[in-house]
């Protein structure tokens, strides 16, 4: 166990010739809350799919609970991708909650949260299912269990993803703006599970356009512009008095819309 | 018009028979069929270049060429070879290649049209490329081309009626066989015609049944 589970040094990825992410530092300690917020396109959800190794990147480095993400280095100084094996391994250990919720359609709310933990876990079936309804219950759905996801709400299904990623115990829980394809009226119910995660003591970087959860919850927030990390502190410090021009002039327009 | 009650209900248990040959060999067809569909639409899902190619290759060579051509290449070629296989088998690999070749086209479409965040999710639950297939993918994909697949199916049953050309009995040569011993054509046929519908309207209802359901779970 480390203190810093997350470490990403100087990072650079690039689509063709535009260059999303130029340069990005970041650790995040554990049981730390990093918010990231940022204009569109800043290369937030990029930062997160290079973290959990959903996207290979250019250069740099990230580490995660002490190993290599993507790319490795070898005992002679040089650079050598780390295995599609030893990445697989290493995704059982990151959850990862995504904007469109992407739960499987053709399984039930339990084998949507029990799938990976018996497939790549190997774990034992009854303990999966007993795991997978206290799940159900924390995140206020242990009466949807047999439901299919297109019987459920928006809201819903996100609590139902943010279970599915818990039961594989993972030691950090990555959220790529879990709440912006909901109706209003159903981002409470979801940004409440995620505030309870923290609470426990989950490591969590949370990219997200709700400034006021940020405000509430993060232990930090991380300003990303253009692909670097503009600015980053604690919330009150980024929030009321953010140095940078940019960050400035962002708040200004989330906060004030 | 030469139709005569008594030789068309004559001929029906003779041509009944055939269809039995008709329908395994069909069903046999099929099963293999599919086992090299869903085999060459993972390879080719693979994206990995060479075997892309390679499979692509093979299908378009395999869905150019007429099913007669192939199965007479096959009936005639592979003796001279060395290759000593019955009528039977020879239509069998013959008939399950290329409707293998158009399963690979119906089951790369479906895998692909399955969206892209339902393997990143796979991927990040940690499920390697092989269980976010099995799991994920192709359940989803299944699903989704059973009305192409049940098409499929139709063209094949149908084509079968081509393995009488190498001396198979099957329904279409039961109904030659009596036309030529009773110097009757009309009879016989709407006798194998008959059949033949049996055969596929079931196909046909089915296939219509599934689309109607993927209309209904769109809405
Ligand atoms: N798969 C891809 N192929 C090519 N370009 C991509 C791809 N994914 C993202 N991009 C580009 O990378 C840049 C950053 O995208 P990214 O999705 O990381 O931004 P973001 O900060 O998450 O934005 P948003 O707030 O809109 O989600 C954008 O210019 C986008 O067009
Ligand atoms: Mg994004």
């Amino acid at each position: 166990m480390t203190d810093t589970p997350i470490k990403i040094r100087n990072l650079y990825k690039s689509y063709g010739s535009n260059e999303v992410l130029r340069g990005i530092d970041l650790d995040v300690q554990r049981g730390e809350v990093v918010c990231v917020i940022g204009p569109s396109g800043s290369g937030k959800s990029t930062l997160l799919h290079c973290i959990n190794g959903l996207e290979a990147f250019d250069s740099g480095e990230i580490v995660f609970c002490s190993e290599y993400v993507g790319w490795g280095r070898e005992s002679g100084g040089g650079r050598a991708r780390v295995s599609e094996r030893a990445m697989t391994k290493l995704r059982q250990r990151i959850g990862m909650v995504f904007q469109q919720f992407n739960l499987f359609p053709h399984m039930t709310v339990l084998d949507n949260i029990t799938v990976a933990p018996i497939q790549v876990l190997g774990e034992e079936r009854n303990n999966a299912i007993e795991r997978a309804r206290a799940l159900l219950s924390k995140v206020g759905l242990a009466h949807k269990a047999d439901a299919f996801p297109s019987q459920l709400s928006g809201g819903q299904q996100q609590r139902v993803a943010i279970a599915r990623a818990l039961a594989m115990q993972p030691e950090a829980m990555l959220f790529d703006e879990a709440t912006s394809a909901l109706d209003p009226e159903l981002v409470g119910e979801v940004l409440g599970v995620m505030r309870h995660l923290a609470d426990e003591g989950m490591t969590m970087v949370v990219v997200t356009h709700e400034i006021g959860f940020a405000r509430d919850v993060a232990d930090r927030i991380v300003f990303m512009d253009q692909g670097v990390v503009v600015e980053q502190g604690p919330p009150n410090d980024i929030l009321t008095m953010p140095t940078n021009p940019r960050t400035r002039e962002f708040l200004t327009r989330s906060l004030g819309a | 018009m030469d139709f005569e009650w008594h030789l068309f209900v004559d001929s029906l248990p003779s041509l009944l028979h055939g269809a039995r040959t008709t329908v395994a060999l069909a069903a046999a067809a099929a099963v293999f069929g599919l086992i090299i569909g869903v085999s060459l639409a993972l390879l080719h899902a693979t994206a990995f270049p060479p075997l892309v190619w390679l499979v692509t290759g093979w299908t378009t060579l395999m869905r150019s060429l007429p099913l007669l051509v192939t199965l007479l290449f096959l009936y005639y070629g592979l003796p001279s070879i060395g290759i000593l296989l019955s009528a039977v088998t020879v239509a069998i690999i013959a008939m399950a290649i290329t409707t293998g070749a158009f399963v690979t086209e119906i089951m790369r479409a479906g895998i692909e049209s399955i969206d892209r965040g339902q393997i990143r999710a796979a991927k990040s639950l940690g499920m390697s490329w092989v269980q976010s297939m099995r799991l994920v993918v192709l359940p989803q994909a299944f699903r989704r081309v059973l009305p192409p697949l049940t098409n499929e199916a139709i063209t094949l049953l149908k084509n079968t009626a081509l393995v009488s050309v190498i001396a198979i009995p099957d329904l279409l040569r039961a109904g030659t066989d009596i036309m030529t011993w009773k110097a009757n054509t009309f009879s016989p046929f709407a006798g194998v015609a008959l059949v033949y519908l049996c055969l596929t309207l079931p196909l046909v209802a089915l296939n219509a049944y599934l689309e109607q359901g993927i209309k209904r779970s769109q809405r």
